[in-house]
């Protein structure tokens, strides 16, 4: 019994540190523009397509993982310049199309200059590696998620609460315009909003890939939509919404797994989904309030 | 110190400012009056550059900032209190006061020291340095977006109706801080619904009607205008 919840509650807490990481990757963005950038999966695909051409060479691994995440952050920043930037003043509609068209022009990029078929990462042998916890066998990959997760977010706290960026990014975040009237500059707030959301979906990739060990042109999909579910049912504006939303989600995902009898796992998102919907008819802004009086930009 | 030629101003279709001239002596304040409508905060939100302009010429100091986005208008020394008080509120007091002096955050000691200077002059901020923004009162947020003007140490200050919303008691307090800035040397622009406030402590005053400028002078001159007084300013 006690193995089985210490396996629940670090199942729980690893999944859920994959998609709070996932989740404010996407609300960070979100948060400053008040626009969704359906490319985000796309960088956690940059990522790992970075790890897999640099198969092979004789770098160590955590600085092969050091250039895919810079490569995630360079693409974040890129679809800003290149999807969001040109248009932000234009429409809503304008912007999502453009977002949409940028992640399908990476994904064919993926899929005619490597390859639609899937292709192995390389991963370091401390994500294979197991250990022992009141004599249940936990994969180390998953303690490390949770350890990654909680010192990244708590640096980001302190980033956000103590730094002059962090103050920047709040406010922008509540009033852009005011935050501009006051001198910080929309651009820069913006592109650091975007580099952020890259190394989150770097970091997410390492260990999305670990618990997959190979990349297709597709692999973003996935942690997109968990982001997006994480972050509507947590507050779509809100930084600590989306943490919640993320351990909620993972909380809902496996609390499933482990319930549902054999012949209904295949339908285990359905249920998922089912609990979602029902959350957002009972609290339809979400869990967590966003920022007061946020406007458009 | 600041010349306004010709200003046009539109939302779409509709000319908000229909060519405005106006100018602001250094160390004046001057009032804009004027019903709902007007055209007082499109001119005020237009030259801080939260609005686009049409067309015309803003002069800052002989330079043309008319083109400028909002970041770098405040850098030349134009800052702005708009109409509705936009504290951020999930920040603190000190965290507000912070922000608006974040074109000299690489200077700390300017920046620490403008932060005292507008805690002694506001003490009630000092106060409440840890509370969040959102938590104050009307009156207490109208002092702290001042004060965040302040701390960017404007060569202009353009006020957007201080007194929007709040009780009379507060709205004098509010007025008496900027007879005291005023005292102090610094040039004001002042939009104002509140025209018998604002015209006991301007120089000079502009009354805009439908976009456009109506009438202009001393304040004294404006304030004595039964004419101008029953047309524009509703009574």
């Amino acid at each position: 019994m006690l193995g089985t919840i210490i396996q629940f509650v670090i199942d729980v807490l690893s999944l859920g540190s994959l998609y709070a990481l996932m989740a404010l990757g996407l609300v960070i963005v979100y948060g400053i523009l008040k626009m969704v950038n359906f490319a985000y999966g796309e960088l956690i695909m940059v990522a790992g397509y970075s790890l897999y051409l640099l198969n092979g060479s004789p770098l160590p691994w955590l600085v092969m993982a050091v250039i895919a995440i810079v490569m995630a952050i360079l693409t974040g920043m890129l679809t800003e310049l290149v999807a969001f930037r040109p248009v932000r003043e234009k429409s809503v509609t304008a912007v999502l199309i453009t977002s949409f068209a940028f992640s399908t022009l990476l994904q064919n990029a993926a899929l005619l200059f490597i390859s639609p078929r899937a292709r192995t990462v390389p991963l370091p042998d401390i994500f294979t590696r197991t250990v022992e916890i009141a004599g249940v066998i936990i994969p180390l990959r998953n303690l490390l998620t949770i350890v990654c997760a909680v010192v990244l977010l708590a640096v980001f706290a302190l980033i956000l609460k103590r730094t002059m960026l962090g103050i920047a990014l709040r406010a922008a975040a509540s009033q852009f315009t005011m935050a501009r009237m006051l001198g910080v500059p929309a651009n820069l707030i913006i592109s650091v909003a975007f580099a952020i959301s890259g190394l989150f979906a770097g970091i997410v990739a390492m260990f999305w890939l670990g618990r997959i060990g190979s990349v297709v042109p597709g692999i973003g999909l996935e942690p997109l939509l968990v982001a997006f579910i994480a972050t509507v049912i947590g507050g779509m504006r809100s930084l600590v919404g989306a943490v919640v939303g993320g351990f909620l989600l993972a909380l809902i995902d496996v609390s499933l797994n482990y319930l549902l009898p054999q012949n209904l796992l295949q339908f285990r998102d359905a249920f998922t989904f089912t609990m979602v919907i029902v959350l957002l008819v009972l609290r339809p802004e979400g869990l967590v309030r966003g920022p007061a009086t946020g406007q458009r930009t | 110190m600041l010349r306004v030629e010709s200003l046009q101003v539109r939302y779409g279709a509709i000319a908000a400012v229909k060519g405005v001239d106006i100018a602001v002596r250094r160390g004046e304040l001057v009032a804009v009056l004027g019903a709902n409508g007007a055209g007082k905060s499109s001119t005020l939100l237009a030259i801080a550059g939260a609005l686009k302009v049409a067309s015309g010429r803003i002069f800052l100091e002989g330079e043309d900032v008319a083109s400028l986005t909002p970041e770098r208008i405040v850098r030349k020394g134009i800052a702005m209190v708009p109409e509705t008080r936009n504290v951020f509120a999930d920040l603190t007091v000190t965290e507000n006061l912070r922000l608006g002096a974040f074109i000299h955050r690489h200077d700390k000691r300017r920046t620490s020291a403008a932060i005292d200077e507008v805690m002694a002059l506001f003490t009630v901020l000092g106060e409440r340095a840890d509370q969040a923004a959102g938590t104050l009162s009307g009156g207490e947020q109208q002092q702290l977006v001042i004060a965040r003007a302040l701390v960017s140490d404007p060569k202009i200050l353009l006020l957007d109706e201080p007194s929007l919303g709040l009780a009379p008691t507060i709205v004098a307090k509010i007025f008496g801080l900027i007879e005291k800035l005023r005292e102090r040397g610094m040039t004001i622009l002042l939009v104002e619904q509140n025209a018998a406030q604002a015209l006991k402590c301007a120089d000079r005053a502009y009354v805009f009607s439908l976009g456009e400028v109506a009438a202009s002078g001393s304040a004294s001159e404006i304030a004595s205008n039964t004419d101008l007084e029953a047309i524009y300013l509703g009574k």
